[in-house]
């Protein structure tokens, strides 16, 4: 049977969804190999369809650049002869991705939102307007995967674990993380995770309070327009869009937005996708399967409060 | 303190794109300098500016700016954009067979031309606006055996100390990393506004020397790129059905009760 890697994801000492995804899809190809750096997220991992984690030691992966990492994927191909590595689709699973794929002189495919059990890849390309499947040929199959293509399976059982020491060389170890300021926690999901996400626009006029609150009163995830981050009315880390984040939820709410192809980009492949806007000619009408042409501050008030009332 | 800076054309962001026998159409597109590398060549000005206190950005400074870009012959006009900027050179590899090289050929080929240049740094956008895989930077690191330090948003360098500091802000929180020359730094579109070029700058470019390097030139093989050599094949690509336009209401009051209405009945809440 192949042996198929995967990394685990884990942020603030919980296991990502994302990795149960990873699993899943795994389970279609062959044995899934959960590989994690930090023992303390082990326990965790039967919740998913894993027969086996690998727990790397002697290294603290979160002191350096995605090197060691990479350096430690490396080795466990071969150590496995690993028919495919599937990683999670963030700028620091790509980054660990690309380096893994010359460091195992492997091709890459980035951004799937699928893979088979033939290794065949689906990615939704040029803004969502065409749908490219495509193949590694050469090498170990080393394809990054975005979160919220799949529902994750349960786990049936607890996975074996092993214990790999990576041997790190010193050119993996040269860019060092010296201090990190934590996040400021918001109590919202992540941004590429949610599955529903309330964004807000150049028609906030900086005012995301409406935005804000009908995302509570979803559960989703805020996001925002470049022109509303350029305007420092919200932070870049929330930006969605070609320059942004890529965001794929169940439900897309897009508010005083006009629809750029810019911003289309990175939210185009939303299963749903809702519009508020004043401007009745807005580009982004053309996407929504619901558009309501009116003012963002008096639609979402009304929409928040009418979500709490059945909600009670 | 030499600085290369990787810049690429690509097709206009804002033009409709197409797929053409397994890769993108890029002839029938219009092209562009990569939006994202223009971050990258501002910071190197700036961090050049900033390590040269009186003198403009420029060779006098003993500091110097070179271009590093692979393309088809076309590429010369983002080029020159990037040279009226205030870059110093560049380096254009140019060759027929490079046509349709994917990810790794390009960090191959990027990856001799910066070794045999012998720079101090290299300083790229976090990915281009056509293949949007975000890899490159992270893939000339694990080439050239540097130190990464990818996803700035703000850096610094101290030329005496052969020193790069950067701030990244990632899931974990705000990073501050460093590490020593060679160093390979990409930089957020968040890091800088960048310059227009001057009319002077945009008349000096035109004096300025693009080198014309082949693949013999660098010492690369035309097996090791292009189509043929790629490492990943397209099976298909399909043009996906536009989303069929959905339901349109007016805002007469109740907008918001209807929406929500909507949602219940498609059961997304």
């Amino acid at each position: 049977m192949s042996e198929v890697l995967i990394l685990v994801d884990a942020v603030d000492g919980k296991v990502a969804k994302s990795t149960g995804e990873l699993a899943t899809f795994a389970k279609a190809i062959g044995r899934v190999n959960a590989v994690v750096f930090d023992a303390s997220l082990v326990s965790q991992l039967s919740a998913y369809e894993i027969d086996n984690v690998i727990v790397c030691s002697g290294i603290d992966v979160t002191k350096f650049s995605p090197a060691p990492i990479a350096q430690s994927l490396a080795q466990l191909v071969t150590s496995k002869s690993a028919a495919a590595v599937l990683i999670t689709s963030s700028s620091r699973g790509k980054e660990v991705a690309g380096r893994l794929a010359v460091a195992t002189n492997s091709g890459i495919i980035t951004d799937a939102s699928t893979i088979d059990a033939e290794l065949i890849t689906t990615q939704v390309v040029f803004g969502g307007s065409t749908t490219v499947h495509a193949a590694v040929t050469h090498g170990t199959t080393i394809v990054t995967l975005r979160s919220n293509s799949i529902e994750p399976i349960a786990g049936s059982g607890t996975p074996t674990t092993e214990d790999f020491a990576p041997v790190i060389s010193d050119s993996a170890k040269l860019g060092v993380v010296i201090s990190t300021q934590p996040a400021v926690k918001g109590g919202r999901p992540e941004l590429t995770e949610a599955s529903i996400v309330v964004s807000g626009g150049r028609g906030t006029n900086g005012d995301f309070k409406p935005v804000e609150a009908f995302a509570d009163v979803l559960g989703a995830a805020v996001g925002a327009s470049r022109a509303a981050t350029d305007a420092g009315w919200y932070p870049h880390t929330h930006q969605v869009g070609q320059t942004g984040k890529t965001v794929s939820p169940q439900l897309y709410v897009a508010c005083g937005i006009s629809g750029a192809i810019q911003h289309r980009a990175g939210m185009q492949t939303s299963k749903m996708i809702v519009a508020i806007n004043k401007d009745s000619e807005a580009p982004i009408f053309e996407l929504a399967d619901y558009g309501v042409i009116g003012d963002l501050f008096n639609v979402l008030p009304q929409a928040t409060t009418a979500i709490a009332a059945k909600k009670a | 303190m030499k600085i290369a800076v990787c810049v690429k054309q690509v097709p206009d962001s804002w033009a409709e794109k197409k797929m053409a026998g397994g890769v993108l159409d890029r002839a029938n597109v219009d092209a562009v300098l990569n939006d994202l590398d223009e971050y990258a060549v501002e910071e190197a000005l700036r961090i050049v500016e900033a390590n040269s206190p009186t003198k403009e950005a420029g060779e006098e400074s003993g500091h110097s700016i070179t271009l590093i870009s692979m393309g088809p012959d076309r590429a010369t006009e983002a080029i020159r954009k990037a040279l009226s900027m205030g870059a110093d050179d560049a380096i254009h590899i140019c060759d027929a067979a490079l046509a349709g090289s994917d990810a790794l050929a390009t960090s191959l080929v990027l990856s001799k031309a910066i070794s045999d240049g012998g720079f101090d740094l290299v300083i790229c956008g976090t990915e281009s606006t056509d293949a949007r895989m975000s890899v490159i930077p992270a893939m000339l690191a694990e080439r050239l055996g540097w130190a990464q330090l990818t996803f700035a948003g703000t850096v610094s360098v101290d030329p005496s100390a052969s020193k790069v500091s950067i701030a990244r802000s990632t899931e974990f929180g705000i990073e501050n990393m460093e590490g020593n020359f060679p160093a390979v730094v990409s930089v957020i579109e968040k890091i800088n506004e960048p310059r227009y070029p001057s009319f002077k700058g945009i008349m000096a470019s035109k004096k300025k020397t693009i080198t014309i390097k082949s693949l013999s030139d660098i010492g690369i093989s035309a097996e090791q790129v292009g189509s043929k050599a790629a490492w990943s094949t397209v099976k298909d690509a399909v043009i996906r059905p536009a989303r069929s336009t959905g339901i349109k209401i007016e805002d007469g009051g109740d907008g918001g009760s209807k929406l929500v209405d909507f949602l219940a009945e498609k059961r997304v809440i």
